[in-house]
């Protein structure tokens, strides 16, 4: 496993995101209210990058005419053909059990405990008195 | 919004395609309405302005259902320099045209479509401006785009005037109507167009969607946008029925029908049932000599996009067989929401031949470039 630091938790506001890439491989990471979580940024249905999608909520029902909206700020749709994916998850809502984006874990990490372990930052410079976004691999 | 489209990024995808492909179904747009006016009369703008362009299907402004997304498009699709998606010439270039490896790419602008207003004087109006704006905006600047001549096709002897005015332009590579006419399209208020197509050896693009003032769906007015999706099946089984029973294709054994963005699994079983029907009602259409599939087999052509996507995947080979390998052509409905990838949205493998022929002979033969 190869830690990577992406950025400083500022960076990404609550409700924002920002792409990073990894080996070639580019991720979105999303603030959900102080939850960081990334994923991979390629739809599995046709390749859209999921980046340049809305995030919505998962609206469910019981029954007709009954609706529940939850976990809103949490579900991506695919700017193409709109499947949904759950951010924590990378689980598609369409196809769980079968389609899903990778997903990534996303750690808060200070940078005086970053200078001591090994990670790669290629272009973060980091200095021991900020808090980073560290992806794992 | 970002958009990501990196050169180096462009490059690769275009070698990882290799085969340099044509594309049944790429949609220009105007960055706005008044972008036509450059090619209407005075009186004609003077009266967009006023009263608008009422469509066939009454008093609203836009499409009778919400879209998928907001214009029907990839979000990632807004040029950079503004406009609806697919205005931009330059953008087309970077995001879709030169990536993609597309050689050949026909036009099927949609907004607005002549044949969709009620007022036919204005219909002919925007047909003579949408082929112009074509040809000027698009046509001749980019020689991989061909156009497509759009009659105002709710009025046959203007449709005719307008065909007969582009034929032979190399810029123009077929004939569009939408698939929502007036009437079925079989009727003989369309011969004149059919006529007019044969004689000029154009195929006639049939395109899912538009304003025939009838319902969406065969049983009224649903209420949900999935069903108007999946109401083209129906829409494009209902006109090429019409067309074939009312003996189009026996009167004009040349013409050439593309039914564009409407799906194609369900073909088969159309005819399957339509052989069946034939067989015992010969007396009531006696000019129709063959066997409906037979007729449909040699006159027909479907783009794939939005193709089903089965769980069993050879069920779509199996559909495909049936069809004919020579008959499908592959689009991509660039820029819009369902958007077929060249690379990712075939859902079986092919040799190497019936992908020739599907993302590139096919469209050449059918369109003649
Ligand atoms: S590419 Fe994402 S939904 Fe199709």
């Amino acid at each position: 496993m190869t830690r990577h630091v992406v950025a400083t938790i500022d960076e990404i506001k609550p409700g924002g995101r920002k792409v990073v890439t990894i080996d070639d491989r580019e991720i979105v990471i999303f603030n959900l209210n102080g939850d960081y979580v990334g994923i991979l940024n390629r739809c599995p249905h046709q390749g859209g990058k999921l980046c340049d999608g809305v995030v919505t909520a998962l609206i469910t029902s019981n029954e007709p005419g009954q609706i529940n909206y939850a976990r809103p700020g949490e579900i991506i749709r695919c700017p193409w053909h709109g499947w949904f994916f759950d951010l924590r998850s990378g689980q598609s809502w369409g196809e769980p059990d079968r389609i899903k984006t990778r997903n990534y874990n996303v750690a808060v990490t200070g940078g005086n405990e970053l200078v001591e372990g090994p990670y790669q930052a290629e272009t973060i410079e980091v200095t021991t008195d900020q808090q980073y976004l560290v992806v794992e691999t | 919004m970002n958009i990501h489209v990196s050169e180096a990024e462009a490059k690769k995808r275009a070698a990882r395609i290799g085969l340099a492909i044509a594309d049944g179904d790429v949609h220009p747009a105007l960055p706005k309405p008044q972008a036509i006016y450059p090619y209407l009369s005075q009186r004609w703008r003077d009266h967009m302005d006023t009263y608008g362009m009422i469509p066939r299907h009454q008093y609203q402004a836009g499409p009778a259902y919400p879209k998928g997304n907001p214009d029907a498009s990839r979000r990632d699709s807004y040029p950079p320099e503004g406009g609806r998606p697919g205005s931009s010439l330059s953008f087309m270039r970077a995001q879709h045209l030169d990536p993609n490896n597309v050689e050949l790419g026909i036009l099927n602008p949609l907004a607005p479509t002549p044949g969709n207003a009620q007022n036919l004087e204005l219909s002919a109006a925007l047909a003579t401006a949408m082929n112009q704006w074509q040809l000027a905006e698009w046509l001749e600047p980019e020689p991989r785009l061909k156009g497509s001549i759009m009659p105002p096709y709710e009025d046959a002897a203007a449709s005719v005037e307008e065909i007969n005015k582009w034929a032979g332009n190399p810029h123009f590579a077929q004939i569009l109507l939408l698939s929502r006419t007036a009437e079925p399209l079989g009727q003989r208020r369309y011969w004149p167009i059919f006529e007019a197509a044969a004689n000029h050896n154009l195929p006639i693009a049939i395109h899912a969607f538009g304003y025939g003032g009838n319902p969406v769906t065969s049983g009224g007015w649903p209420s949900f946008y999935i069903e108007e999706m999946c109401g083209h099946a129906q829409c494009c089984q209902a006109l090429l029925a019409s067309m074939v029973l009312e003996g189009v294709f026996e009167h004009f054994p040349t013409l050439k029908i593309i039914l564009v963005e409407a799906g194609f699994a369900w073909l088969p079983a159309l005819t399957w049932r339509l052989d069946k029907h034939w067989a015992k009602f010969k007396g009531e259409i006696p000019h129709l000599k063959r066997p409906p599939s037979e007729v449909i087999r040699e006159h027909v052509w479907l783009t794939t996009q939005p193709m089903e996507e089965p769980d069993i995947r050879r069920h779509l080979k199996d559909t495909w067989d049936w069809i004919g390998d020579d008959r499908l052509i592959f689009a991509t409905d660039y820029p819009h929401w369902d958007y077929d990838d060249p690379i990712e949205a075939l859902p079986i493998r092919l040799d190497d031949e019936p992908r020739r022929k599907l993302f590139r002979e096919n469209a050449r033969t059918v369109y003649g470039f």
